[in-house]
């Protein structure tokens, strides 16, 4: 075993014997004091997994994610030094949590957590203006419109953003019920917000390079009721269309 | 090793600040802000958004270095070449007056530990730090900065002293050192050794910027006092006190206020960073050339 190999080794687990050769400055072996990497590396992701997920952190109580937190290190060592991107699979960690099957909808959370993370750090991209859609109505929905990077999308079984703002923002207690989650991004601040009932089909067909008019019609399958314009006002407001291209979004 | 006509540091000798974006809007608004501004590479990473628009108005009113905490220079396996492309894509970007690492090593097989490692100071050790740091100014195709670690223990088989192996690395790749005296402090603590002997063997002509920040006190098995560099409060009066000793031998250099823990306001941040103006305007502008030890 290498040197690093030998020293990692014992990192992220308090209770594997501390590595060989390791002394203090009169030759003494070191004891504790490799203790201080430990407690960096424990320290310092832990914040860092509580800062992403305040909501979850929230939902959880304080030492509830603190232990968990440390559970996730142990599973899953970040595998980038971008902290940005740590907490990717947090979501899929937490279903997988024998004693938090109670609270299903934390996985969710998660999700939409990280979600506003990415499009908080998502590339800058020129938004269509409204003009751009006062076109003739046959010509608009034999149109392709491209998504900002910044725009994400999450399906829930629970009121996934009503449990978020519930804890973020200070909304009511939420009732129950599935919902679709839709984050914008129209400067600087990812906002998520509930998509009515065939907005995601409508932005899941528009991502996947279909044209206005058939993404509208998967829209109309999913909920009859389906209202084109508020949708395609709110996303032109939100800065989140953009010029059709053929690798976009 | 670099050519000599590559573009070398250009930090002001001057006071400046770890950049937190909480600061933002008091560092624009400041009539007599800081000269320059440290940034960590990779919280400016992402592809866009606030964190690389702030960044770019910034860099158009201050000089900017850049502070690499995730390349694992000292790794046993070879440097992340993702990282590094995403590295040099950030110092095209921004064209930073500094760009500076550390003599650590924090990936090991892919994961990423997220704290600076330590490393045994052998010929082998020696060597490899070398070939990455040649990697790297090869790659960025700037010189960069070695920063000198905070150590909590030393390990048996090292045969270099800590001055003596970073002079060799700095002679043998053309890169500059990156002196932090808190670090200094820490290591000279927890080690016991005295910080100004180490001061006084550190080959300071090579130093390209001088960092300062708080530390945590804790004891070892012994009850012997082990120190944290933990970054989350005010510089002490012993570190500014080496900073003297050192500024005294070296001349005026760029200074760094860290604090990265418990960050507090503007007000005290800037309040450390006058204190180091103060330290800079004691430093006669022509050092003796010789100050006995």
């Amino acid at each position: 075993m290498t040197r690093q190999a030998e020293f990692r080794g014992a990192l992220l687990d308090a209770a594997a014997p501390r590595p060989a050769g390791l002394v203090d400055g009169q030759g003494r072996p070191a004891g504790r004091r490799y203790d201080v990497y430990r407690n960096n590396i424990a320290t310092s992701l832990g914040e860092a997994l509580a800062t992403g997920f305040p909501a979850v952190a929230k939902l959880l109580g304080a030492e509830n994610f603190k232990a968990l937190a440390a559970l996730y290190l142990r599973a899953a060592p970040p595998d980038s030094p971008r902290m940005m991107l740590y907490g990717a699979g947090f979501g899929d960690f937490l279903e997988g949590i024998a004693q938090l099957r109670k609270y299903p909808y934390l996985g969710d959370v998660a999700r939409l957590e990280y979600a506003l993370r990415e499009s908080y750090h998502a590339g800058d991209a020129a938004a269509l203006p409204a003009t751009a859609l006062a076109i003739a109505p046959e010509a608009l929905l034999a149109a392709r419109l491209g998504l900002a990077p910044s725009v994400r999308l999450i399906r829930s079984r629970h009121p996934v953003v009503s449990i978020w703002a519930w804890n973020m923002a200070g909304g009511a207690k939420p009732a129950g019920g599935a919902e679709d989650a839709l984050i914008l991004r129209a400067e600087f601040a990812p906002v998520p917000q509930v998509l009515a009932p065939g907005g995601h089909e409508f932005l899941s067909a528009l991502r996947r390079g279909e044209t206005l008019g058939t993404a509208y019609d998967a829209a109309l399958a999913r909920a009859a009721e389906f209202d084109l314009s508020p949708l395609l006002a709110c996303l032109l407001a939100g800065n989140a269309l953009t010029e059709w291209k053929e690798e976009s979004p | 090793m670099l050519d000599d006509n590559r573009p070398s540091h250009g930090l002001p000798a001057a006071p400046g600040v770890g950049y937190k974006p909480q600061h933002y809007a008091e560092i624009i608004a400041d009539a007599a802000p800081v000269a320059w501004l440290e940034i960590h590479a990779e919280n400016y990473m992402g592809d866009g958004g606030r964190p690389l628009a702030q960044l770019r108005a910034l860099s158009e009113r201050f000089a900017i270095s850049v502070h690499g905490v995730g390349l694992s220079i000292g790794g046993e396996g070879p440097l992340d070449a993702g990282h590094l492309s995403r590295l040099k894509h950030l110092c095209d970007w921004l064209h930073p007056a500094s760009f500076s690492e550390h003599l650590a090593w924090s990936s090991h097989d892919s994961q990423f530990l997220n704290d600076l490692l330590p490393l045994p100071y052998t010929d082998a050790t020696l060597r490899r730090v070398c070939a990455h740091i040649d990697e790297v100014q090869d790659v960025t195709g700037r010189q960069m900065l070695l920063e000198n670690p905070s150590s909590y223990l030393a390990f048996a088989e090292s045969t270099w002293d800590e001055p003596a192996f970073l002079d060799e690395v700095a002679r043998r790749t053309g890169c500059g050192l990156l002196l932090d005296v808190n670090n200094v402090f820490v290591s000279a603590t927890n080690l016991g050794f005295s910080p100004q002997a180490y001061i006084e063997a550190f080959p300071l002509a090579r130093v390209g910027e001088i960092h300062l920040g708080g530390h945590d006190e804790d004891e070892d098995d012994h009850g012997a006092p082990l120190l944290v560099d933990s970054h989350g409060r005010a510089v002490v009066d012993p570190v500014w006190a080496l900073l003297d000793h050192t500024l005294a031998r070296s001349g005026p250099k760029p200074l760094l206020i860290e604090w990265d823990n418990d960050v507090p306001g503007w007000p005290v941040l800037r309040a450390e960073a006058r204190r180091a103006q103060d330290a800079l305007a004691r430093v006669p502008a022509r050092v003796p050339a010789r100050i006995p030890a």
